[in-house]
Order: structure tokens, then C-alpha cells, then sequence
């Protein structure tokens, strides 16, 4: 792989030991994927933030290093609130290591905003090479804003904010971003996340890591959202196209004769959405967007919750809609920000949660060892206040 | 005998060859560094010192932190030699400062376990015990 002068020197380790192994990670990266040469990134979003799933060892890697980001750096979801983790039930050991590792990454120049929708923070743009760790961020990026991004790790990430650079091969690359398989869907699409989200939660399982084509429907970005966080939890979809929607798929036309075909019947969406009894709810995965947050707030207007109910967003959003968030907590609802139902512990203790996310409904089983069952945002309420 | 380099540095070691893909996070106990996976054709042995030789990594992005926690803890293998590199031992490797190599020649598959290899990460050699390089 061609390295510049500069680049070099700080693999020779003339800028640190720290800079010296992130650019160690970025070459041999560069070389296990055939890449060419490293290219400037304009922003990072790095995985391995909740101490719940770094632990102790990742912590201690983290406290190792000694560098600064280069590029504007924000973090995946922590394990709790960063405000007020004591009424969200965070045991006080855990809150002590989950401010350790925000401290670890406050230190190396990142920004303390804890989500996975980076995009709702800094405008990205069209083309913009970056280099993000959540799955449900990268195949938004890739799709609905057109910017390109692998799928990194998080020391991958961290390497990629601290030199500035990634390895110039995968989804950086125009030619790699081409539709490999076409996805029909059976039936009316419905205008529900939770309905996009059972659509992708199945397209996820049919299409595995290739890159599919949508055609004949028009989702909204927030339904692109839904759907693509469902088929990166599914699949390892890290990129798709709508065609005549999605950017890319505006730009280029890509034909699609020849390509594979796949179909999501009526009957398999149905099949998910069944209808048992839940102990709490959880929507806000991928975090909620300020439209999302006003969907609820109007759903829960007037109304009292019955069951725990939490609302994820990330802070900034939260901030930015205070009078939403009032509405919500009014019902007795909570609005949690900086954390997830998938990464917090707090979610541990249910035996079953109703999500409207086709991701939740794939991560909650193993990852909060609880029962999902999937419904639109209007069922959760209703699950929620019934 | 020459293959790539992926992680820096000089190890020597022997061989513990494992037919099967790894996973560290939950498949070797980073306080002991013994593989735990049940059923694997390794399990019950310690990677500690010795040149771990497996096809390629599995399971989850975390167990590079687990490679990390085997180096910190004082058990972790003198190198690792994989078939075809990935990321999560990749990435591991480097942060733990454990030599890596990949890509090896097929004749390096006919070494009898046990026998004593130096790897060198930064050349990509894997030499004989007793031979120069």
C-alpha cells in the first residue's frame, strides 16, 4: 500500500507510539483488503462506547493510548444516560467504569455525543469519505446521504479519527457501490417504521452482505432509516439503493437485468408482528429523529403509561425539543438519551419488550436476553398505555 | 519460509495449530489463556507462549480486546499465524503488540505441531528454530 512521507514517519513512530499503532491498524487493514493507498475522511463515529460491551480489557486499551482526533469524532451509544444514570437504574459500579471509558475518549479529543445517528448532528454531504462503526449509521450514510463508509470496528474507527485517514477499498470505491440483487416487495408497504422495519428485518436474512435495490416503493428517510438498520442487524447490509429515491441510485442508472431477485411476502411480515403480552417498551433504535420524537409525543398526548416505556434519542436532539419531551414524559413515558436498549444493562431486566425497530427486534433476544415483539410506533403505545 | 506481515515484532514459540477459526471473546479465558470453547479441538489448552496457528477469527469485534487482555495479563501466545488475515485478530494483534504473520506457504501446514518457529511481523518470516532470519 503507498504511504506519503508523512505517513511514513508516523509508522515510523517519529508522532508517538500511539499515532504510531493506529497507523499500524490502518495499514494492515489496507493490506488484509487490497487497499491502494489511505484517503482523508471528513468524520468518525466510533463503536466500543458502552462499558457493557468493552469491559474492563477495552478499557484499559482505551487509558493506553495518548493522541488527539483529527477530524470531528462522536461516539456510539454509552451503557447509560450521561445525566441522571441514577433514575434509569445503573447500578453505581457500572456508572463508575461507563464514565471511566467517556472520560478515556474525552481525553483523546472526541466528542461526547453518544449516538448512533451522527447524522442529525453535522450535515454530511453527498460523497463525503468517512469513517463510522454503527451498523445502522453506516448504511444510512452510504444510503440516504450518499457519503461513503466500510463498516469499521471500533480501534479501526478510532485509528481512522486519530490519523485523519482509512484504507481506500470496500464501499469508498464508486465501482464497489453497484446493486447486486433486486427486492421485491409483495403487498401495500404501509406507512409505519415498525412496518419497514419487519420489511427489512426480513430482506436482511434473503440478501446477507450483498448490496440489494429496492423498486416501486417510496419511503421517506425516516422509513429508510427503519428499514436499513433492520437489514444491517439481519444481514450485513452496509449499503442500499431505492430506486429513484436513494441518491446514488438518482445519479447513476444502474441496470438490474441479470441480477438476482428476491421477494418479502405479505405473509412473512405478518408472520412477525404477533400479538403477546410485553412487560415494557422501547422505541428509539436507531435513535428517534426530531420528526419521530413529534410522532410520539402526539401518539402519547392525554395518556398514562401502564408499563415502563422508554424513548431513545440521542442528547442533542433531546435539547432541541424540550416540549416533546415534556408531552412524552407527561404520560409517564421516559425520554433516555446517550444510551439504547441494546447497549444498557438497564434492559436486562425485562422478559419481554416491544420494539418498533426491525434491529431492536433482532438484537433484543440475545443482547438483553428478553423476548421481542415488534409493532408500529401507534402499537407500542397502545401496548404502552392499555 | 515467507508470508506477510501484519502485526510488528519477533516470537518464538511452538506450534499449537487449531484446524478451526477462533473466537476470543468467550472462546479463551483472557485471565488464563486457555481455550474454553466447548467442543473446540482446542479446548482445555493454554495459548501462552506459543506460536497460535488457526485458519482465521470469528465471532464478535470485541475480541480484539481480549487478544489485548492476554498480552496484559502475561499469558498471551509469542505470535499468531493465521491463513488469511481479518480485522478482529488483525486488529487485536497490533493493539496487544503480539507478531503476526499471514498467507503462509503450503509446505509451513505440514510442520508437526510442537515444533519450535520464530515468527518475525515485520518482514513476514517464519523461521526454524535453530535457522537464521
Amino acid at each position: 500500500m503507498y504511504l506519503d512521507n508523512d505517513d511514513e514517519r508516523v509508522l515510523a513512530g517519529e508522532f508517538g507510539e500511539t499515532r504510531q499503532k493506529m497507523m499500524e491498524i490502518l495499514v494492515a487493514l489496507g493490506e488484509v483488503y487490497g487497499a491502494g493507498k489511505l484517503i482523508p475522511i471528513t468524520g468518525a463515529q466510533v463503536s466500543g462506547a458502552s462499558y457493557k460491551t468493552i469491559g474492563r480489557w477495552g478499557l484499559a486499551w482505551l487509558q493506553s493510548l495518548n493522541a488527539r482526533v483529527v477530524v470531528p469524532t462522536v461516539l456510539n451509544p454509552i451503557g447509560m444516560p450521561r445525566e441522571g444514570w441514577q433514575d434509569f437504574g445503573i447500578d453505581e459500579e457500572f456508572a463508575r467504569h461507563q464514565a471511566e471509558v467517556v472520560e478515556a475518549y474525552r481525553r483523546l479529543g472526541v466528542r461526547l455525543e453518544c449516538t448512533c445517528t451522527p447524522y442529525y448532528l453535522r450535515i454530511t454531504e453527498y460523497g463525503e469519505h468517512l469513517a463510522w462503526s454503527e451498523s445502522s449509521a453506516v448504511v444510512y450514510a452510504n444510503s440516504v446521504l450518499g457519503a461513503r463508509t466500510n463498516r469499521e470496528g471500533g480501534p479501526s474507527a478510532l485509528a481512522a479519527a486519530i490519523i485523519g485517514k482509512t484504507p481506500y477499498y470496500g464501499l469508498h470505491i464508486v465501482e464497489n457501490r453497484r446493486p447486486q440483487v433486486v427486492i421485491d416487495i409483495e403487498g401495500d408497504t404501509g406507512p409505519h417504521a415498525g412496518h419497514w422495519g419487519a420489511i427489512g428485518h426480513i430482506a436482511g436474512k434473503k440478501v446477507g452482505n450483498r448490496i440489494p435495490i429496492f423498486q416501486g416503493i417510496r419511503p421517506n428517510r425516516d422509513q429508510l432509516k427503519a428499514l436499513g438498520a433492520a437489514m444491517a442487524a439481519t444481514g450485513a447490509v452496509a449499503l442500499f439503493h431505492v430506486d429513484g429515491i436513494t441518491p446514488e441510485a438518482r445519479v447513476f442508472s444502474f441496470p438490474t437485468d441479470g441480477l438476482d431477485r428476491v421477494t418479502v411476502t405479505e405473509d412473512e411480515i405478518e408472520a412477525l408482528f404477533e400479538d403477546t403480552g410485553v412487560e415494557a417498551v422501547a422505541v428509539g433504535c436507531p435513535h428517534c429523529s426530531a420528526d419521530e420524537l413529534r410522532e410520539v409525543a402526539e401518539l402519547l398526548r392525554g395518556k398514562t403509561t401502564t408499563k415502563p416505556f422508554y424513548v431513545f434519542t440521542a442528547a442533542w436532539i433531546a435539547k432541541n425539543n424540550l416540549d416533546l419531551v415534556s408531552v412524552i414524559e407527561r404520560s409517564g413515558a421516559r425520554v433516555i438519551t446517550d444510551t439504547c436498549m441494546v447497549v444498557s444493562p438497564r434492559m436486562d431486566e425485562f422478559r419481554s419488550i416491544m420494539v418498533d425497530s426491525g434491529k431492536a427486534f433482532a438484537y433484543v433476544p440475545g443482547m438483553c436476553g428478553a423476548i421481542a415483539r415488534i409493532g408500529t410506533r401507534a402499537e407500542c403505545v397502545e401496548a404502552a398505555t392499555s | 519460509m515467507q508470508g506477510r506481515g501484519i502485526s510488528r515484532g519477533r516470537g518464538t514459540g511452538e506450534l499449537l495449530v487449531s484446524p478451526e477459526p477462533i473466537s476470543f471473546l468467550s472462546g479463551v479465558d483472557p485471565e488464563t489463556g486457555v481455550v474454553v470453547e466447548h467442543d473446540h479441538p482446542l479446548e482445555g489448552q493454554s495459548v501462552t507462549g506459543k506460536v497460535l496457528v488457526f485458519p482465521y477469527g470469528k465471532g464478535s469485534t470485541v475480541g480484539s480486546y481480549v487478544i489485548y487482555a492476554l498480552k496484559q495479563n502475561g499469558v498471551a501466545p509469542a505470535a499468531i499465524i493465521n491463513q488469511e488475515a481479518e480485522p478482529i485478530i488483525a486488529v487485536g494483534a497490533i493493539i496487544a503488540g503480539i507478531p503476526m504473520v499471514d498467507r503462509l506457504p503450503p509446505e509451513f501446514y505440514k510442520l508437526s505441531p510442537g515444533r519450535k518457529v520464530t515468527v518475525n511481523g515485520d518482514t513476514g518470516e517464519v523461521c526454524l528454530d535453530g535457522e537464521t532470519g
